[in-house]
C-alpha cells in the first residue's frame, strides 16, 4: 500500500495585526502595576510618583488654571512657529519640486542647514530677537521649515510624471496642473511631512521654554524638576503626550477626510 | 483632418532612436506601428502629440478640424493615467475644464462619452475600484469627450489580460465603425495591428526607420468572413517574417552591448 501522510500547514505568522482590547488590556495592566508597586511601597513616590497622585496634581493644575495658562502659552508658540516654518517650507519646497533654478540653489543649501539642531540656534535667535515670544517662534519655525521642504520637494518629485504629461496632453494649463494633478498628488507625502514637523514643534517649544520663559509646559516641567515636586512634573509630561496625541490625531483626521480615494 | 510626420529623427543624448520617419494618417484612418522594442515607437508617439520635440523633422496636422473639437491630438495612454484622486466622472471632465463650457455643459459631454463608453453607471467610482478594462475605458472616454481630431494610442490594450484585450478591440472596432475616428496607434501586438489598422507600419531596430507600410485590404468591421481572415493570415505571416528579423537583431545589439 502506497505510505499516506497529511501535509502539515506551513502559512501561519508573519502577518501581525492589532487588536484593539489587547492595547487597552496592555495600559490598564501597566498602570494598575505602577499603582500597585506605589501604593506597596516597592517604587519611591520621589522618584515616580503613582499614577493617581499624577492624576491629582493634574485635577490640581486645572482647578488653579495654571494649566491654561501654561498650555495657552506653548500652543500658541507651537501654532505661529509650525504656521510660519511650514507656509515658508511648503513655498520652498514647491519652487524646488517646480522649478530647475531653485533646485539647483536650493538643494545644497537645505542639505547643509538641515543637519543643525535647531535648539542650538535659540541664543542666536535670542540675540537677534530677544528674550520674548519672537526668538522661540523662530525656532520652532526654523525646526518645522527644513523638513517641510524636504517632505514637500520629496512629495512633487513622487508624483507620476505620465499623469502631469496626461494634463499637458490635453492643453490642461500650467498653473491647473499644479492644482489639479502636482498638489493633490503629493498631498499625502505632504501630510506625512506635517506629521513629522509637528512632532518637531512639540519637542522645540519644550526645549526652547525649558531655556528662557516665564510661561509654558516647558517651563513648568523644569520647575516642578527644580522644585522637586516630581508628580507636577509627570502631570506636565502627560499633557505633553496628550498634546502630541491630539495634533496626531488632528493630521490623521485630515488625512482621513482629504484622502478618502486611496 | 490628417497627421503629416515628415523627416522625424530623434536621439537621447549620443544614442539615435529615431532617424527620417515619413508618416501619413488620413482623415478616418487608423494606422498601426509596429516594431520591436526600444526601436523608438513610443517616442514616435510622443513627437506627433508634441510631448516631445523632434530632433528632426516636423508633425503637422492638414485640414479643418472636427467642429467641436477641443483638443485635436488626443492620447489615450498604456497605463491609462487616470487621476486616482477624481472619479470617474470627474476624469473624464478634466480636459473640458479649462474651455470655458459650464458645469451643465461638461457633465452634458460626459455623460455622452461614459454612455458612449459603457461607464455610465461607473461615474461615481474611484479609479482603484475598477478592472483595468474599466480604468482603460475610462482613459478613452477621457479621449473622446474632446472630440479628437486624431488618436494617439499608446499600446492602449498591453497593460490588459487577454480576454479584456479582445473585448476592449471589439469596443474600438465598434467605435470606429461609429465614429469613423483616426489614429495612429502603437503596438508590438501583430494581430491587434492587423484587426484595427488599415495600413500597418513596420519600424526597424534603433534607430527606428520606416522599414516597410503594408497596407490591409479591408475595413476593420469587415475583417472576420474567410476570404478575409486568408488575406489577413498571409499578411501576418509576412509582417511576423519583419518583426521576427528585426527583434532578433535588437537582441543581439543589446547581448553585445551588455557583454
Amino acid at each position: 500500500m502506497t505510505p499516506e501522510r497529511p501535509v502539515p500547514f506551513r502559512g501561519g505568522g508573519f502577518a501581525p495585526r492589532r487588536r484593539r482590547f489587547v492595547a487597552l488590556a496592555a495600559f490598564a495592566v501597566l498602570l494598575g502595576a505602577w499603582e500597585l508597586a506605589g501604593r506597596g511601597g516597592w517604587i519611591s513616590p520621589i522618584f515616580l510618583p503613582r499614577p493617581g497622585t499624577i492624576l491629582g496634581a493634574l485635577g490640581d493644575l486645572v482647578r488653579s488654571g495654571a494649566l491654561a495658562e501654561h498650555l495657552g502659552a506653548s500652543l500658541f508658540r507651537i501654532a505661529a512657529g509650525w504656521t510660519l516654518g511650514s507656509a515658508l517650507g511648503f513655498a520652498a519646497g514647491l519652487a524646488i519640486g517646480l522649478f530647475s533654478l531653485a533646485r539647483s540653489a536650493g538643494i545644497p543649501i537645505v542639505s547643509a542647514l538641515f543637519p543643525i539642531p535647531k535648539i542650538a540656534l535659540l541664543p542666536l535667535m535670542i540675540l537677534w530677537l530677544g528674550i520674548g515670544e519672537a526668538s522661540k517662534v523662530a525656532t520652532i519655525a526654523l525646526g518645522v521649515f527644513f523638513p517641510t521642504v524636504i517632505a514637500v520637494y520629496a512629495a512633487v518629485d513622487a508624483v507620476p510624471r505620465n499623469l502631469i504629461r496626461m494634463a499637458q496632453s490635453f492643453g490642461v494649463p500650467p498653473a491647473a496642473i499644479l492644482r489639479k494633478v502636482v498638489l493633490p498628488g503629493a498631498w499625502p507625502a505632504i501630510l506625512s511631512g506635517f506629521r513629522i514637523t509637528a512632532s518637531i514643534a512639540l519637542i522645540l517649544v519644550v526645549s526652547a521654554e525649558m531655556i528662557g520663559a516665564q510661561r509654558g509646559i516647558g517651563q513648568f516641567v523644569l520647575q516642578a524638576g527644580n522644585l522637586m515636586i516630581p508628580e507636577d512634573l509627570l502631570a506636565g509630561i502627560v499633557v505633553l503626550s496628550a498634546l502630541g496625541l491630539g495634533i496626531g490625531a488632528l493630521i490623521g483626521t485630515i488625512e482621513r477626510a482629504t484622502t478618502r480615494w486611496r | 483632418m490628417d497627421l503629416v510626420v515628415s523627416g522625424v529623427g530623434h536621439a537621447y543624448g549620443a544614442l539615435p532612436v529615431l532617424e527620417g520617419i515619413d508618416l501619413h494618417v488620413a482623415s478616418g484612418e487608423i494606422v498601426a506601428v509596429l516594431g520591436p522594442s526600444g526601436c523608438g515607437k513610443s517616442t514616435l508617439l510622443g513627437i506627433a502629440g508634441g510631448l516631445i520635440e523632434p530632433g528632426a523633422g516636423a508633425v503637422r496636422l492638414r485640414g479643418e478640424a472636427p467642429p467641436r473639437c477641443l483638443n485635436a491630438l488626443t492620447y489615450v495612454f498604456q497605463d491609462f493615467a487616470l487621476l486616482p484622486w477624481r472619479d470617474v466622472a470627474a476624469n473624464v471632465a478634466l480636459p473640458l475644464e479649462h474651455h470655458g463650457l459650464g458645469r451643465a455643459e461638461i457633465a452634458r459631454r460626459v455623460d455622452v462619452a461614459l454612455e458612449r463608453i459603457g461607464l455610465a453607471e461607473f461615474r461615481g467610482a474611484w479609479p482603484r475600484q475598477l478592472s483595468g478594462g474599466m480604468r482603460q475605458r475610462v482613459g478613452i472616454a477621457r479621449a473622446l469627450v474632446v472630440e479628437p481630431a486624431v488618436l494617439l494610442m499608446d499600446e492602449p490594450l498591453s497593460a490588459l489580460d487577454a480576454q479584456t484585450r479582445d473585448l476592449l478591440l471589439e469596443d474600438l472596432i465598434a467605435l470606429w465603425r461609429a465614429t469613423r475616428f483616426t489614429a495612429l496607434y502603437v503596438t508590438h501586438n501583430l494581430a491587434e495591428a492587423l484587426r484595427l489598422a488599415h495600413r500597418v507600419v513596420v519600424l526597424s531596430r534603433r534607430p527606428g526607420r520606416v522599414r516597410e507600410v503594408v497596407e490591409v485590404p479591408f475595413d476593420p468591421d469587415a475583417r472576420g468572413t474567410p476570404e478575409a481572415n486568408a488575406a489577413l493570415a498571409r499578411i501576418q505571416e509576412r509582417l511576423w517574417g519583419l518583426i521576427r528579423d528585426e527583434a532578433r537583431d535588437a537582441e543581439r545589439e543589446i547581448l553585445a552591448h551588455d557583454a
